[in-house]
């Protein structure tokens, strides 16, 4: 058995497949640049937003996947996988960002690249109370520490903005969050 | 209840002098210190901050190092901070990663404050509750050259070792201050680019 083979996790093997419509093709297409940039190892805290992603991933071989019991693990473990030459992404919702701020100065500092896509809650047709503060307070956190921060409404503005966000990561050094707006995520289903 | 307890300096250099080729990552302060004053090499990672991220880097290293072993030194305090690291870790279950936790029962580099360790909290029970392959609490420098032997047996899955070192704080052996220089010859060390 293969390392990224034991990586894998249970559910995400047990997610069904996503549905076919035109709208919910973002995800499949987001998957495709970021192997399309090298990536091979991801890891995550679950969002409604990020199942496909992670579904895809988990049933890669070609990549390890890492589910964390916070968000912050995911920043040091990326930096790991850059030492010793895996390219890494990291999943998170917008509350998950908070979790980070501190670990956020280990890629800042020392320059490693760094890729975060984070779902957003908080800010469109929000049910949830209890999202908003973070949710109204991730843009900024992240500027404050030092991270680039990019956002995208559409699917085909996403796919474009993970596409150039990779580039400037992995080949320019920096450090980057795509936040992914909750009008594109749309309502969360009860 | 004072049970024995040992030199700090000493034990990490006896680990070192055995690593062989293992990749090492060290969490901030006085692990990092330790390191350090065993000679400063470019396949050692030291951490000055991100306080609870050395098991997490030496995670995601060992990922992408499969065929290489990564040790972790780092401190009670510091391994604190990630506690739930450990599930991670366990749950991720790669084979070359070992965890050296120099359990000094105190956060030593902030003035030598208590810290759960010495209240009933073991490293080497949590590791293994979380499904650690082998873990153990060893109290002195004869039982770290054992583990010296033991630990260029293969593993199953992670390890963890709790080394109980005496709580006190030695003259410091200051790591290179320039983060992107030490990543950025970590990185060479291993025949990657830098950017
Ligand atoms: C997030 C964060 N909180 C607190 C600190 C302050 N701090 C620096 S080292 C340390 C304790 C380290 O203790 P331990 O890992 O046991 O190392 P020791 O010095 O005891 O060997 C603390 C609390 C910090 N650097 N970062």
């Amino acid at each position: 058995m293969t390392a990224s083979v034991q990586a894998k996790h249970p559910e995400t093997a047990a997610v069904p497949s996503a549905p076919a419509a035109s709208e919910r093709q973002w995800p499949d297409q987001v998957y495709d640049v970021l192997k399309a940039a090298g990536i091979s190892h991801m890891s995550y805290v679950p969002d409604a937003g990020h199942t496909t992603l992670i579904r895809l991933f988990g049933a890669d071989p070609e990549v390890v996947t890492n589910v964390l019991t916070t968000e912050e693990e995911g920043i040091a473990i990326a930096a790991g996988a850059w030492l010793g030459g895996k390219r890494s992404v990291v999943l998170m919702q917008s509350s998950g960002v908070g979790n980070c701020i501190n670990m956020l100065s280990l890629p800042v500092h020392a320059r490693f690249p760094l890729l975060v896509l984070v779902t957003m809650r908080g800010e469109w047709a929000e049910f949830n109370p209890w999202q908003v503060p973070m949710g109204q307070a991730t843009e900024a956190s992240l500027k404050a520490i030092g991270l680039r921060v990019l956002r995208a409404e559409t699917g085909d503005d996403l796919v474009e903005t993970v596409a150039q966000a990779a580039a400037m990561a992995f080949d320019a050094d920096q450090q980057i969050a795509v936040l992914i707006g909750q009008r594109l995520l749309g309502k969360k289903k009860w | 209840m004072n049970l024995p307890t040992m030199d700090r300096r000493v034990a990490v250099k006896k680990l070192l002098d055995a690593r062989a080729g293992t990749l090492v990552v060290t969490g901030l302060g006085s692990p990092s210190y330790d390191v350090h004053a065993a000679g400063d090499r470019s396949d050692n990672y030291y951490l000055w901050g991100a306080m609870g991220g050395a098991a997490l880097i030496g995670l995601g290293l060992a990922q992408a190092q499969p065929e290489k072993r990564v040790m972790v030194i780092t401190g009670d305090g510091e391994q604190l901070m990630a506690f739930g690291s450990l599930a991670t870790i366990s749950v991720a279950r790669p084979k070359n990663l070992d965890l050296i936790i120099l359990d000094n029962q105190h956060f030593g580099e902030t003035g030598m404050q208590s810290s759960h360790t010495g209240r009933g909290i073991g490293f080497d029970k949590v590791a293994a509750a979380c499904g650690f392959s082998e873990t153990a609490e060893l109290r002195s420098l004869e039982e770290v050259d054992t583990l010296c032997d033991e630990l260029r047996r293969p593993a199953e899955g992670p390890r963890l070792f709790v080394l109980k070192i005496t709580a006190e704080n030695l003259p410091r052996s200051l790591p290179p201050r320039d983060a992107v220089e030490v990543k950025n010859r970590f990185r060479a060390h291993l025949g990657f680019a830098t950017c």
